[in-house]
């Protein structure tokens, strides 16, 4: 008997081919991805454990993560209340324009962070359209927090939004409509019904939505007054360390976002797996 | 509680889904609504229960206007045709939702409500299984507890969007009787909307066919099978064979048959259509007197306690479809290629201007 | 028959309903949202270009550092997002049709341009191709000695070549950036092809390859296209990631984005203005290409 040939050789490639592909695909990410994530880590260690904690508790550093969490504080539950009810009117109803609609909640997608930062400082600037009568009641947006908070929770406007349609979409209408049918209100039909089936997409929004926030750096950086300890957030922080040549600093601090990044991968794995199961069942 | 539906209409952009309903559901009916998908049934039914707004006419359940009623108003019960179970809440809590949303002071206590929907889950059958979620039910299972959820707040009328429509063959003639005997129980005001003739004429007290937006015609199973008001209601409900002809002075020639025109085509001249179901072709071996057509037989199908017999025209060369009892095709010792005579013990005759189409 | 036609119910005009509550509050909040946060702050740059007019932006543009920025930004954007598409469906490809160790691993490591704030991309891909970096050491030094064999030492020669703090350095951040594009808009339309497709033209006599060629690269192909407007797009306005790695000189590394903040700095608000509406002109653009394609796509569905 000669060697049985595999019957699904016809949608698949000779073993040597899928072997060279993958070892391909393993130093495409070896490079890519995996080279710069590690050269973060190894050099906010390189002068040991000790620099590096030094580096984080600087009382620059620790201003500048304390301004971006209130900052994600804020902006962060705008853009969630926004995003719930705009995926509801999406998808719950039919009406005239919904796909522009649509179309514009994408729109700051399109738009760079730089661009995003300008917009405001055209608005509110010194020689913006408001610039001269904020100057004149003395009210400070651009390069102030105001401001910052303006070009975050525009940076990260439709995030909520863009993960919630899709769900509610595929989840339909039938349990509202049932749950209404059975004499509930419309606060208990959101509440009991609509809120739990899509608490894991709301979850994953959020998380994506918060990510974002406190990474954004391009238009935070133009609307910023860039003074540490004052109006730096983490990246602008590390760019101010960056740029005074204090690596370890600036590394050490941009260790702290990086594993909010990885943080944020492995939930949304995790929540990937879940609903996956949840959606198998 | 009766269900009065009056000069109902409604489109949907520039489709005319209903086009001026009316029908009367009596207290304590089971109606269906058969008709093909398209036909409105759904949308008729989701007026009924206010899930859909009419453009023009009215709804009256018990006498009291519900027309500009919202839906959780109403007191209808609603089983959806993809049972619409809330996926994060268990078996009990799905049956028991309707009551933990009452206002408080009309909203019985914890205790109450769980023996309540224990003994709606005993009532279809599923005692035992309160604990699971729907997603852990087969398909007949999802359906018995969405109709336990519909029941738990005592609504004054049942409706079910297709009940049956996605479900295995098996299941469905099993839930379908079950159901006939809950109602029987409950006496409950119920209409159904199927687009399966089988399940309309097994289950219903009445059947409304609908067509185009349109009632064809309102009446028992029996009415609607064996005195089609339209030749849409003959093709819809099972098979027929048709004989075009023509309608002459107050007769009707059909092919080699002449009978009298029916009533309404007495001074009508025009081409006609005879309808024949295969049932009621009677095959002899030599010609007996009455009106016949000649025919061949093409093909038989002696399988299970019908005969069926393909014939072909002689005349027109058309196919022509016959029944007969086994008994009955034994005596004639029908083979393959045998000229026959065949004769309609019952035809119906419709001008040929009317829409046949389906 | 019981049609009936009770005398009170004469033809009524009853009153639209929504069964589902809440379209007024979460319409008019999505819509009061919408504007306050993009529609007005947005509008103010084309409502500033329109002040500076056609030839006032045609004099900024026509600056040469402005349009050494544009070709920069456009061509290091466009040939990031043309390397993407090569690298993306290689690795879309393996991840959807082999099973090795480590693939939902490396599934999960794609999304990290995604979720690695822009400045620390920036700063580590400068640290990787800095002269004492991973591979900068290398890339600089025009010498990649290979492991001792049989006693001889062998090295690879090829010309060096300086990355981080130069023009380069755009391009490599650019294809940082872009990757996942390319890879997510891919990956879901192979993994919906299914088998049965390729056996189907497998079973009329096509090769693997003429099945490739002419089966499951014109169906990817929209998706391709996709990602390429995409990984595009956001090269173009990308900001964080590039200024660390590029050295930012004008006619050498210097981005549009960065030319804006420049102008900023300068009070220069039209010179910002022209720059930031042609960079959003042209997102837009490659937005409708991507809303077309969609479209197209969806034909065979």
């Amino acid at each position: 008997m000669s060697t049985v040939r595999p019957i699904t050789a016809s949608t698949t490639e000779p073993a040597w081919v899928r072997r060279l592909l993958i070892a391909a695909v393993l130093l495409l990410v070896m490079v890519m991805l995996i080279l710069p994530l590690c050269a973060v880590f190894q050099q906010a260690f390189e002068n040991g454990a000790a620099a590096y904690w030094a580096a984080i508790r600087d009382d620059d550093s620790v201003a500048a993560i304390k301004l971006t969490l209130l900052i994600a504080a804020i902006a962060v539950p705008l853009n969630l209340v926004f995003g719930v009810a705009a995926a509801w009117a999406i998808t719950k109803f039919d009406f005239p324009l919904k796909n522009l609609l649509s179309t514009l909640i994408d729109l700051p997608f399109a738009v760079s962070p730089v661009i995003s930062g300008l917009i405001f400082v055209l608005l509110f600037g010194r020689r913006g359209y408001f610039g001269p009568w904020l100057e004149n009641h003395n009210i400070a947006i651009v390069f102030a927090l105001p401001g910052m908070v303006l070009a975050t929770v525009f940076v990260t406007f439709p995030f909520v939004a863009r993960e919630l349609i899709p769900v509610m979409q595929s989840l339909g209408r039938d349990e509202e409509q049932a749950a209404i049918v059975l004499g509930a209100t419309g606060w208990q039909t959101f509440w009991r019904i609509s809120l739990p089936n899509i608490r894991w997409g709301l979850l994953y929004a959020v998380i994506l939505c918060n990510a974002r926030a406190m990474g954004e750096f391009g238009a935070v950086s133009v609307v910023s007054g860039h003074v540490a300890g004052l109006n730096n957030t983490i990246p602008l922080q590390v760019e101010l360390f960056y740029d005074d040549y204090n690596f370890s600093g600036a590394f050490a601090l941009a260790s702290v976002l990086a594993m909010l990044g990885v943080v944020t991968l492995i939930l949304k794995k995790l929540i990937e797996w879940r609903t996956g199961i949840r959606a198998d069942a | 509680m009766s269900i009065e539906v009056s000069h109902i209409s409604k489109s949907f952009g520039g489709f005319q889904a209903l086009n001026d309903i009316n029908l009367k559901v009596e207290s304590g009916e089971l109606v269906a609504l058969l008709g093909p998908s398209g036909c409105g049934k759904t949308t008729l039914l989701r007026i009924i229960a206010g899930l859909e707004a009419a453009d023009e006419g009215s709804v009256v359940v018990e006498g009291k206007d519900a027309t500009n009623q919202a839906a959780r108003e109403r007191g209808v019960g609603f089983v959806f045709q993809h049972y619409a179970l809330f996926r994060h809440l268990s078996v009990l809590e799905n049956v028991a939702f309707g009551l933990r949303v009452r206002p408080r002071s009309l909203r019985p206590s914890n205790a109450e409500i769980k023996t309540k929907a224990l003994e709606l889950l005993r009532l279809v059958q599923l005692e035992g299984l309160e604990k699971r979620s729907p997603s852990e039910l087969s398909g007949g299972q999802r359906q018995r507890v969405a109709l336990a959820r519909a029941l738990a707040v005592e609504p004054n009328v049942l409706l079910l969007d297709e009940p049956f429509g996605a479900l295995d063959a098996q299941v469905r003639i099993e839930l379908r009787r079950w159901l006939r005997r809950l109602h029987d129980d409950l006496h409950m005001t119920s209409v159904f909307v199927t687009h399966d003739q089988e399940e309309a004429l097994e289950l219903a007290d009445r059947v409304v066919v609908m067509n185009k937006g349109q009632i064809e015609q309102i009446g028992t199973p029996q009415e609607v099978y064996e005195r089609p008001a339209s030749p849409f209601v003959y093709h819809f409900l099972g098979s027929v064979n048709l004989f075009h002809g023509r309608v002459h002075n107050g007769r009707a020639t059909i092919g080699s048959l002449d009978i009298a025109a029916p009533d309404d085509l007495i001074n009508t001249e025009s081409k006609a259509v005879g309808f024949v179901r295969p049932h009621e072709l009677e095959i002899s071996r030599s010609p007996n007197g009455k009106a016949t057509l000649q025919a061949r037989v093409s093909h038989i199908h002696a399988v299970g306690a019908t005969i069926r017999v393909e014939l072909v025209d002689a005349s027109t060369r058309e196919f022509i479809s016959a029944e007969l009892t086994r008994s009955r095709y034994q005596e004639l010792a029908l083979v393959v290629g045998d000229q026959v005579y065949v004769t309609p013990s019952n035809i119906r005759v419709f001008a040929a201007d009317l829409d046949f189409s389906i | 028959m019981t049609a009936v036609a009770s005398p009170k119910t004469a033809r009524t005009k009853t009153r639209s309903l929504r069964v589902i509550p809440g379209f007024g509050l979460s319409l008019g909040y999505t819509v009061f949202y919408l504007s306050i946060i993009v529609l007005i702050p947005l509008s103010t740059i084309f409502l500033k270009s329109a002040q500076i007019g056609l030839s006032g932006m045609w004099r900024i543009m026509s600056d040469p550092r402005v349009l050494a920025a544009f070709n920069l930004s456009f061509g290091s954007a466009f040939a990031a997002a043309l390397t993407n598409v090569f690298a993306g469906v290689l690795i879309a490809w393996v991840l959807v049709r082999y099973r090795f160790p480590g693939v939902r691993l490396i599934d999960a490591l794609i999304d990290l341009p995604f979720a690695l704030p822009t400045s620390v991309a920036g700063i580590s891909l400068a640290a990787v191709y800095a002269n004492t970096g991973y591979l900068g050491r290398y890339l600089e030094s025009g010498v990649i000695g290979l492991p001792a064999l049989a006693g001889h030492h062998f090295a690879l020669h090829f010309p060096p070549v300086k990355i981080a703090y130069t023009g380069h350095g755009v391009y490599i951040a650019l294809l940082f950036i872009g990757l996942p594009f390319i890879v997510r808009t891919v990956q879901p339309v192979l993994e919906e092809l299914g088998a049965d497709v390729e056996e189907a033209a497998a079973s009329l006599g096509a090769s693997r390859w003429q099945t490739i060629v002419r089966v499951i690269f014109p169906m990817m192909l929209p998706a391709l296209l996709t990602g390429f407007s995409l990984a595009f797009a956001r090269g173009l306005g990308e900001y964080g990631s590039v200024i660390f790695i590029s050295n930012n000189k004008p006619f050498e590394g210097e981005i549009l984005p960065k030319l804006i903040i420049e102008k900023l700095e300068q009070f220069n608000y039209p010179g910002a203005t022209t720059i930031g509406v042609l960079m959003l002109l042209a997102s837009f653009a490659l937005l409708l290409t991507v809303n077309v394609l969609q479209r197209w796509a969806s034909r065979w569905q």
